[in-house]
């Protein structure tokens, strides 16, 4: 039990850390900094949403497309991960099954590409 | 590991559909003009060629597993292929006309089509309950989409949402139920599920069966899973109900019996029960419920519950006989229903669809090749001998009553009487009122050829009856051969 906990102690060391270190400068900005607020400083980032908004608020369909078309890849690159490890167990026919798959979303690019998803105007 | 180009020659149809609708979109998004109509013959001709390969490598008896076991292909795989390649060829050919009238035709419709038909055929050869998931879902989200296809419809937009909340839904009971059989049993192959399953399985194993059943009850609309058959079949563009009620319908219940008589062959007794409430209650739902319909989308959308209740009959008998008979019948309500939708897609008037029953009125005086063949249709669904909607019937209750399930085809036959009540009250519209306004004439060649080949099928179908029957049997023959 002693062995087992000790392998865990640079966790804890590091839960202690980061802990310690976002208490200490949260704080600190309170002590230390001058607090001078004013509405523009309080209001949303200049190209975020109002934090507390209603809800069914209209915004870009093209916003929509662009984080769905973002997830497609993103998600490609997450497969190609654990296909690049064992590639040495799955060889030719892993690299050949990876490359159909390639080619299938390349299709998906180019079809995107031609009907214009991609342009913003 | 590793396969080589001739041990995967089951699987060459469903390669060849998949290159085929990659080809198609590439080449679609690269036409300038008139990609619609020459994609979808392309489409239609990729269909006939898949068709033809189905045929030609076809393993003549057993049944041959590819995939490490996930796929598997035999006589009855090819047999219910070679019906969903038809209906989805047929669904793109009655689609044309209305589409570029609607102002909705676009190349991606046919795409969409071969996509929802390469799933289907997918799950038809599942061997296994996560190939089986992959399939339903390629085939359920290309169905979500052609649902909404009229999108500035709000019908359609509501029939497309409506039918991908209730479909996930659905998908998630499944996905559930193959979890718990996985955790029971240890594994999802539909071969070592066979060995591993006997009649007297755990609680897990029958919780687990159950919730799959109610998923693939969900895409057959069976009751009382249909809620969403009536709404969506009414919302979407016409073409697309015609397509959803026939290839998906045969995919369904394909999988269906596939999935009870493969891996759980030996829980007959199990699922028997669940099977019969299932069948009963979408009977005398089709039955009751479509008498108070005008809508006649909505009305064919009731019958087509009523018609999964009797195709399930067959099923639930447990006997060849009776897989054969849920196999014929589907075939002929195929192409029954197919003719049925192909008359209310040529209910125009003044250029817009019109979808009441009462819109019929007088089409006898009016146009009276087009209300014959409808009245065949109908009097087929009903059941009158000698059409083939009566050997449809004729069968499914001979099994049911050799298979000693005297109540459920006693139920059935009652059933199938208020129905008749229905189609016969639409030819009765047809012949026997004034009509109040003719309906348009221009309807294109393809809906009349569509009519005219499924009205000779279902008058004709006594004289072929005996091979259809025999090609049935041989199908069902090689599924059960392990």
């Amino acid at each position: 039990m002693e062995a087992l906990l000790k392998e865990y102690l640079p966790i804890l060391i590091f839960i202690g850390v980061a802990v310690g270190l976002t208490l200490a400068l949260t704080i600190a900005s309170f002590i230390v900094a001058k607090q001078k607020p004013y509405s523009e400083k309080l209001s949303a980032y200049e190209c975020g949403f109002e934090a507390f908004d209603d809800a069914r608020g209209q915004f870009d369909v093209r916003f929509y497309l662009v984080a769905i078309l973002f997830i497609i890849f993103d998600l490609e690159v997450a497969f190609l991960f654990p296909w690049a490890i064992t590639l040495g167990d799955t060889q030719l026919f892993g690299f050949w099954s990876m490359v159909i798959f390639l080619g299938i979303l390349t299709i998906g690019f180019i079809y995107e590409w031609k009907k214009g998803a991609l342009e913003w105007e | 590991m590793g396969f080589t180009f001739t041990e995967i020659m089951p699987a060459w149809p469903e390669i060849f559909l998949a290159c085929a609708a990659m080809g198609l979109l590439v080449l679609g998004v690269f036409m300038k003009t008139g990609a619609a109509r020459s994609i979808s013959w392309l489409s239609v001709l990729a269909l006939v060629a898949t068709g033809i390969l189905e045929i030609v490598v076809v393993p003549d008896g057993g049944r041959v597993h590819i995939f490490n076991q996930l796929f598997v292909a035999d006589v009855f795989t090819t047999f219910v292929k070679c019906l969903i390649l038809g209906a989805s060829a047929v669904g793109i050919i009655m689609s044309l006309g209305y589409n570029d009238r609607e102002d909705i035709a676009r190349f991606e419709f046919p795409i969409l089509i071969l996509l929802a038909t390469l799933g289907m055929m997918m799950m038809v050869s599942a061997a296994d309950l996560i190939s089986l998931y992959v399939g339903l879902e390629l085939q359920s989200l290309s169905l979500y989409v052609i649902a909404a296809f009229r999108r500035d419809s709000v019908k359609s937009s509501e029939a497309g949402l409506k039918y991908f909340v209730l479909g996930a839904l659905a998908s998630g009971m499944l996905l559930y139920g193959s979890s718990m059989i996985y955790g029971f049993s240890g594994s999802t192959n539909f071969l070592q599920l066979a060995k591993v399953l006997d009649a007297d399985a755990s609680a897990g194993i029958i919780v687990g069966l159950v919730f799959v059943m109610v998923g693939l009850a969900f895409k057959i609309s069976a009751f009382p899973f249909h809620m969403w058959t009536p709404d969506v079949y009414e919302g979407a563009p016409t073409p697309v109900t015609a397509f959803f009620a026939a290839a998906p319908k045969m995919a369904a219940m394909a999988l269906f019996i596939s999935v009870l008589v493969g891996p759980f062959g030996n829980l007959v007794a199990q699922w028997q029960q669940v099977l019969v409430l299932i069948a009963i209650g979408s009977m005398l739902l089709g039955g009751f419920a479509a008498i108070t319909q005008s809508n006649i989308k909505r009305l064919l959308a009731y019958s087509s519950i009523g018609n999964m209740g009797y195709a399930l009959i067959g099923l639930s008998a447990g006997t060849k006989d009776g897989y054969s008979a849920v196999l014929i019948y589907m075939s002929i309500y195929l192409v029954m229903t197919v003719g049925a939708f192909a008359v209310v897609l040529c209910m125009r008037r003044e250029g817009r669809m019109v979808e009441e029953v009462k819109d019929l009125a007088g089409l006898s005086k009016t146009q009276p090749a087009m209300a014959a063949l409808m009245a065949l249709f109908m009097f087929s669904m009903a059941g009158i001998p000698p059409l083939a909607g009566f050997f449809g019937k004729f069968y499914v209750f001979l099994a049911a009553i050799e298979a000693k399930l005297y109540i459920l085809a006693i139920i059935g036959v009652l059933a199938s009487v208020v129905a008749a009540y229905y189609y016969l009250r639409i030819v009765m519209t047809m012949y026997f009122t004034e009509p109040v306004e003719d309906l348009d004439r221009n309807v294109g060649p393809e809906l009349s050829t569509i009519q005219a080949i499924a009205g000779a099928f279902v008058l004709f179908f006594i004289l072929f009856a005996e091979p259809v029957v025999q090609m049935t049997n041989q199908a069902i023959a090689s599924l059960t051969s392990g």
